[in-house]
């Protein structure tokens, strides 16, 4: 890692290229760039993953959230340098085969996503809470998710899939069937 | 009730239609759409606020060569954005009149070349005097726009305001006011375009009202219909944002691409979209209200100004939908309201959800309980005595021809918050503490679909059709930006033909494929769009039943039989439907007068909130908001829109806060324009009464901006109730509050006669 930082600095000094190597989403990949350019373009523009979205540039809003070696950064932030030899998970990442991700399930039968353009971000900020916290209280999932900015949902829809994912997924292997949420509506 | 409640589909919680896509990562956005040989545009944009352009010079240190500059020049047709008026030009043409109007279009193959020669754009000026509030355009010392700064104006008068004030127990006077807000969506404003000389122009973008941007292209490049396509991607949110201002990127986007001959994308950064785009309009809002003993209205007197920006672009309709909300839900026989917008130097402002409404039912609440506490009486119980009920007129004197619940509403709101019980121990509580907790309550309505003759003008078309490989299409240019349209408009299809939701798609949101079904604006959607895809389903089954055998009841298979036989016989499977109007819907534009709405949705929210009297921070803890919005159509969005709209509400309350600094915005960064945060949200509870409304799809009436208006004037009537300070401008954040607390003083009780 700091050999690759320091040979990448070197070469972004002058212009120059490097190539960085490091598994997405399970495969090993390789993209010659830039050392200084950003994750986040990495990802969308060299690898094509456009799931990942740009909000803000600037770690405020987390729609470009993605787990690199098992936590949660702003791909906005991290120069792909990096990640160099890291393992990162995008929201491509998440479905296994035809079936969604448990998070993918609740978010949408509970009306998680609205626009859609937070959705990746949270999805990887609320799979980072669930992987290390498996049960978490309301005011846990609120602090997970503190950092990604949702302007369609008023964030009430997402509470709710995080905790219905976090129910499905400590469900036994049998799939859990979907309990329909009781509404105010009469 | 006109309609049955037992539907299939339509009020089941279905999934969302692009549901999976945008779970997956696969929705495709603006920005990840690629098109083969493209570049990429930038804009240049004024760096002051009003001036003449005295020159524009290209720093050396850029070989220009390879770039492609568009300027005013390069416009083959009109230079203006076609909207209500045509003062707004596309690109500066020797003056400016706001800081970030653009000037001039940079297109490069790489993007990362355009900052730096964005900035080596050298443009000197001449800078003429500018105004930046509503005081200084209304002074007309300086005229910046027409002969007298006046964008529009509208008065209203009902009854006879003067004599009624003569006869009033009380008089009681009050000033509000209200900040711009940003819309904030997440996606930033985004077009991709494509010119040839053959095919016109097409571009693909974040935007609501694809027509809207298909006339201004047509005006920019002179150009027949046909040569015109607009293409709408999955939108990132919109709130308004995006129903006027992407005519502006496309405009540019698409000059670019005809001169650099290569597919252009403009894509803003958050910097330039906040910057840049339009904002909620600020507003000024005086209220003069006469009642007699018991605390009836006698007469109110309003006068409302809004800050329009520099060009007139949607303010006269904005200042229509607050004019027409100004009086609030209630009844009251001598009306005047008298509104102006003027225009400055500030960017433009524009759509954002609620129209106008918001800051007019801001100033109608806020009032409500100032009047209350002049009156000393429940700010409860003066809203129920003063209700409108089904019979009564409005400010319009519209007839309330359908149910008003108001007091249903009303008593299940204070039901569900424990309102009387939680006042009484807040009261016995907060004198010991620091922390001060208070209840505030908002009762409101919002008109659904456009206002007064305008779904009339508007002559929408939409329809349904059935493709040769057996699949029902939804025609619409009504779009998809995360409220829901794809699903409530799939299912209403579904449910009028007799099949299954996962038998009817939408059609590509694309003004060669989709007709004029008017823009997705105004809370219409459901009511207005959602009643022509029902009418086009059933005329669609009784062209199967006339010409295809189709018998008076069917199944799913019955009926696609029945398409494939009409098809073979017939050929093409379409049905589409025009607008008309009820009946008895008389509306005269120039007094203002009539049925102003087809439609009201009615809601009464409470807030609880609590004051830190030491960090004098403002916090919602919980919320509740019940409404009657007709039939819901969809469950789970329905809350969704009205949770979100909530949380948009309290934003502009108390955190949102456009800091404007010689006619720029100063934090145009989302590090330091605050809303709320997963932290910040309280807890909101949502409650819906069903009255279906003939005349909307399914009985639906208008849901999307109503939940917007309240939370505001519930917020701070909620901090009148903790502190006894009663605060009549927002955004309120811990300054203003501190700033009311140390002053100690209790509310300015309002003049009495
Ligand atoms: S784009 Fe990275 S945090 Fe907003
Ligand atoms: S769903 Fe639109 S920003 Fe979250």
């Amino acid at each position: 890692m700091n050999t690759a930082r320091n040979v990448n600095g070197r070469e972004h000094r002058s212009g120059g290229q490097a190539t960085i190597h490091f598994t997405v989403n399970g495969r090993n990949r390789a993209v010659t760039v830039p050392p200084m350019k950003r994750l986040l373009d990495v990802l969308r523009e060299d690898l094509h993953l456009t799931g990942t979205k740009e909000g803000c540039g600037e770690g405020e809003c987390g729609s470009c959230s993605v787990r690199m070696n098992g936590e949660l950064v702003n791909s906005c932030l991290v120069p792909v340098l990096q990640a160099e030899g890291a393992k990162i998970l995008t929201v491509e990442g998440l479905a296994v085969g035809k079936h969604l991700h448990p998070l993918q399930e609740a978010f949408l039968n509970q009306g998680g996503a609205q626009c859609g353009i937070c959705t990746p971000g949270m999805l990887m900020a609320a799979e980072q809470l669930l992987a290390q916290n498996p049960h978490p209280t309301m005011a846990e999932i609120r602090e997970a998710l503190a950092g990604n900015l949702c302007r369609c949902t008023g964030f009430m829809r997402i509470f709710e899939s995080v905790v219905a994912a976090a129910a499905a997924e400590s469900a036994t292997q049998a799939k859990a069937p979907h309990l329909e949420k009781t509404h105010h509506a009469r | 009730m006109e309609k049955c409640l037992t539907t299939r589909i339509v009020g089941a919680s279905v999934p969302r239609k692009e549901g999976a896509d945008k779970l997956l990562g696969r929705a495709c956005y603006v920005d990840d759409m690629e098109r083969e040989g493209m570049w990429f545009g930038a804009t240049v944009r004024s760096a002051i606020p009003r001036g003449i352009i005295r020159s524009i010079a290209f720093d050396r240190h850029i070989d220009w060569s390879e770039f492609t500059v568009v300027t005013a020049r390069d416009i083959p047709g009109e230079n203006h954005i076609h909207l209500i008026m045509t003062d707004q030009p596309c690109l500066a043409d020797g003056k400016v009149n706001h800081c970030e109007e653009p000037i001039l279009l940079l297109a490069h193959p790489d993007k990362h070349k355009l900052r730096k020669a964005v900035a080596a754009v050298h443009i000197e000026y001449e800078l003429l005097p500018p105004v930046f509030s509503i005081e200084e355009s209304e002074r007309q010392d300086v005229i910046v726009w027409g002969a007298d700064n006046l964008l529009k104006s509208y008065l209203l008068e009902k009854g006879d305001v003067d004599s009624a004030f003569s006869r009033a127990a009380h008089l009681v006077e009050g000033e509000y006011r209200t900040g711009p807000q940003e819309h904030l969506y997440i996606e930033n404003q985004g077009i991709i375009a494509e010119y040839s000389a053959e095919r016109g122009v097409t571009v693909w973008g974040s935007l609501q009202c694809p027509y809207y941007v298909f006339k201004s292209l047509r005006a920019v490049f002179d150009l027949p219909e046909e040569k015109v396509r607009v293409i709408q991607t999955e939108t990132g949110g919109a709130f308004g944002g995006k129903e006027d201002f992407p005519s502006n990127v496309a405009c540019h986007a698409a000059l670019l691409a005809m001169k650099c001959g290569h597919p252009v994308k403009v894509v803003y950064d958050r910097i330039e979209d906040l910057a840049a785009t339009t904002k909620r309009h600020p507003s000024r809002t005086r209220h003069r209200t006469a009642l007699d003993k018991e605390g009836k209205l006698l007469a109110m007197e309003i006068d409302l100004a809004t800050d329009g920006g520099a060009y007139a672009t949607l303010s006269s309709t904005v200042l229509s939908r607050a004019t027409l909300h100004a009086s609030g839900p209630y009844l009251c026989p001598n009306v005047r309201i008298r509104s102006r917008s003027w225009a400055t130097n500030n960017v433009p402002y524009g759509a954002f959800r609620g129209f106008g409404a918001p800051q007019a039912v801001f100033a109608m609440e806020r009032h409500m309980d100032e009047i209350a506490a002049v009156l000393n009486m429940d700010p409860v119980e003066l809203r129920r005595r003063n209700f409108l009920h089904e019979g009564d007129t409005n400010a319009t004197e519209q007839l309330m021809r359908e149910p008003v619940i108001l007091d249903q509403l009303l008593d299940r709101a204070l039901t569900e918050s424990d309102y009387s019980a939680r006042r009484r121990r807040f009261a016995q509580e907060n004198s010991g503490s620091t922390i001060k907790r208070g209840m505030g309550i908002s009762a409101f309505y919002h008109g659904s679909g456009f206002t007064g003759a305008g779904e009339v003008y508007l002559n929408s078309l939409a329809g349904v059709d059935v493709t040769h490989d057996g699949h029902v299409r939804v025609l619409v240019s009504n779009t998809e930006f995360g409220q829901g349209t794809n699903t409530i408009l799939t299912q209403i299809a579904a449910e009028a033909l007799g099949i299954e939701y996962s038998d009817a798609a939408m059609a590509a949101p694309d003004t060669g494929t989709v007709p004029n079904s008017g823009p997705t604006v105004a809370s219409r959607t459901g009511m207005v769009v959602g009643r022509l895809i029902e009418r086009a389903g059933l005329q669609l089954l009784a062209l199967l039943r006339e010409h295809a055998g189709l018998g008076a009841s069917h199944t799913r298979d019955e009926f696609f039989a029945a398409c494939a036989r009409y098809r073979a016989a017939h050929g093409e499977l379409v049905s589409l439907c025009r607008y008309e109007a009820p009946p008895d819907v008389h509306w005269d534009d120039e007094k203002y007068h009539g049925e102003a709405y087809g439609a009201y949705a009615w809601a009464v929210q409470v807030a609880q909130v609590a004051v830190d009297t030491v960090t004098y921070s403002a916090e919602v803890e919980e919320f509740w908001t019940v409404q009657e919005v007709g039939r819901v159509l969809h469950p789970i969005l329905a809350a969704g829109q009205i949770e979100g709209g909530v949380a948009q509400g309290i934003g502009y309350a108390l955190y949102e806060k456009v800091v404007m600094q010689d006619g720029r915005m100063a934090n145009n960064q989302m590090t330091n324009y605050i809303m709320p945060t997963a932290e910040d949200v309280p807890p909101i509870h949502v409650y819906f009464e069903q009255i279906p409304f003939r005349y909307g799809g399914f009985g639906a009436k208008g849901i999307g901006e109503l939940p917007h208006d309240g939370p505001a004037p519930a917020i701070l009537n909620a901090i009148r109730d903790a502190i006894g300070i009663g605060f009549n401008s927002i955004p309120l954040l811990p300054e203003d509050l501190y700033a009311g607390l140390v002053s100690n003083q209790p509310a300015e009780e309002p003049v009495l006669p």
